[in-house]
């Protein structure tokens, strides 16, 4: 279980700035649990992106943006609405926003900040990796997460430390994650997006689990999941 | 001093740098900075490079300071967060310090403690950023400060990066960030070097252009295989190897390229590597 929270809709409409028109996607799954990625949701921030004069050509909700094969398969339909998108705006979690960028090779936006749980939740079986980090930095890195991806984490741009494109810490298993994002951005035509971004500096308190989310539904079901399995 | 006035008065800029020790005997760190002293602007005070515990880079700039050798205290993000970044900061003011150089430093994992704990809370951008927001009376909380410094901010680049244009986007983003001079990683090809700059000079901050003393054939074999952003060319490895006379011929490829790079830059910085006496030989015979 990933537990989210919407952006807030400037933040998103910032992202959105000289865009058009826009494609949602929704998870059933975590996202929707979270009160994010559902339906209802989906529905809600279409309504607050039409509201600010963005078109959304569609929308679609998917079981598990996690699973690239079900993105793939769910969007199949939609191929022709997506070519008159500019965008894809995704509200889930970290990994399946990554997913989506990794799919779709479009510029994705994300909808939501990923909120720490404490740890080891947000691994996956893939080169997606959220670090549930509360601040959702992959507007700006091509929907590559740097944090992860990064052996520094670092959010402005390289280190001067990869060596023919490999990261100076595991060379054998990492390329550098600025390079793929580079080239991810170069292929888009987007390169524009790494000079436009803005400073970051990480907000290391949002990477603790929130006190707030220990009294919520989520975190308890997942609780309730762990004694009911050892009673 | 800061380095940003000898820019600024059209002076050629040289410095190089010194490694503190691993230990408490600084008799040599000091001898190597005395040594060069006669023919530099300013030393980096190295800090513990490669990852590798040494003695503090503030407490050797501190030491060569009051000796008389101006130094440009070296800072990267891996061993502290920005709590203990900013004091640093505030006590290399307190101490007479006005050269820093940014840097986000190598990982934990190529020094002598992987298993210690990366920090990289900032990275060079926003170490810039911090160490500007100090000089203008504010620390990153936005809490006034009660006596602010007005540090010379510096970082580096790699002219021979690929992709260059990443580099040049990291470049922009440390010029906005706060700095006003760079050192770049070693440049042993001027001619690429040069097509570096052409990119490099309309940003209108000072370069100062990495020169390494190259000691042998096998140490630039190495560095082209392990070293990021380097390149040295197999014409520049075949007169190393053909050489009778090893020191002579590096001092005399070390020369030539800061001959080379005189016209296209505003400074060289010299990384001697252990070869710290052969500094004056290269810089006379370089003509500078």
């Amino acid at each position: 279980m990933l537990v989210t929270e919407r952006k807030p809709i400037d933040e998103i409409a910032g992202f959105l700035a000289g865009e058009r028109s826009v494609f949602l996607l929704g998870c059933d799954g975590c996202a929707a649990a979270s009160g994010t990625g559902g339906e209802p949701e989906i529905r809600e921030l279409k309504e607050e992106l039409e509201a600010r004069g963005i078109e959304v050509v569609d929308w679609k909700v998917i079981d598990f943006l996690c699973q690239k094969a079900l993105i793939r398969t769910g969007l199949r339909p939609y191929r022709e609405t997506l070519e008159r998108a500019d965008s894809v705006v995704v509200s889930t979690c970290g990994i399946g926003i990554q997913a989506t960028a990794t799919v779709l090779d479009l510029p994705v936006h994300p909808a939501c900040n990923t909120i720490s749980l404490g740890g080891v939740r947000g691994e996956w079986q893939g080169e997606e990796r959220c670090l549930e980090c509360g601040q959702c930095f992959l507007e700006f890195t091509a929907g590559i997460c740097p944090l992860t991806a990064c052996a520094k984490g670092l959010v402005n741009g390289p280190c001067g430390g990869a060596k023919d494109g490999r990261c100076e810490v595991e060379p054998e298993v990492r390329r550098c994650a600025w390079e793929v994002i580079y080239e991810r951005l170069e292929r888009q035509g987007r390169l524009d997006l790494l000079r436009r971004a803005p400073l970051q500096i990480k907000d290391q308190a949002r990477m603790r689990p929130p006190t707030a989310i220990r009294g919520t539904r989520t975190w308890a079901v997942d609780m309730r999941t762990t004694e009911d399995a050892t009673s | 001093m800061k380095l940003t006035d000898l820019f600024r008065a059209g002076r050629f800029v040289i410095t190089s740098e010194v490694a503190p020790p691993k230990g408490t005997e600084v008799g040599e760190m000091i001898e190597n900075a005395e040594r060069l002293k006669p023919c530099v602007d300013a030393i980096n005070l190295t800090d513990q490079q490669s990852s590798v515990m040494r003695l503090g880079s503030l407490a050797a700039s501190q030491m060569l300071k009051a000796r008389g050798i101006e130094p440009v205290f070296q800072m990267t993000c891996r061993d502290r967060n920005r709590i203990a970044l900013q004091s640093d900061l505030l006590s290399a003011w307190a101490l007479g310090i006005e050269n820093v150089l940014c840097l986000t430093g190598d990982h934990v994992t190529l020094g002598d403690f992987p298993d210690a704990k990366a920090v990289f809370d900032l990275d060079s951008v926003s170490l810039l950023a911090s160490a500007k927001r100090l000089n203008g009376g504010f620390d990153m909380g936005d809490s006034e400060l009660s006596g602010r410094p007005d540090f010379c901010l510096g970082a580096v680049v790699t002219p021979g990066a690929d992709p260059l244009e990443l580099q040049l986007i990291k470049m922009e983003k440390k010029i906005a960030a706060g700095a006003t001079f760079f050192q770049t990683q070693a440049v042993f090809d001027a001619e690429s070097f040069g097509r570096f700059m052409e990119r490099a000079r309309p940003l209108g901050v000072p370069v100062m252009a990495g020169i390494i003393l190259l000691k042998s054939p096998g140490m630039a074999r190495f560095m082209n295989k392990n070293v990021a952003g380097v390149h040295v060319p197999d014409a520049l490895i075949d007169e190393m190897a053909g050489a009778e006379d090893r020191p002579a011929k590096s001092v005399e490829i070390a020369a030539r390229l800061a001959r080379d790079v005189r016209e296209l830059c505003q400074g060289v910085h010299i990384m001697p590597l252990g070869w710290e006496k052969r500094v004056p030989e290269v810089l006379g015979a370089a003509g500078l």
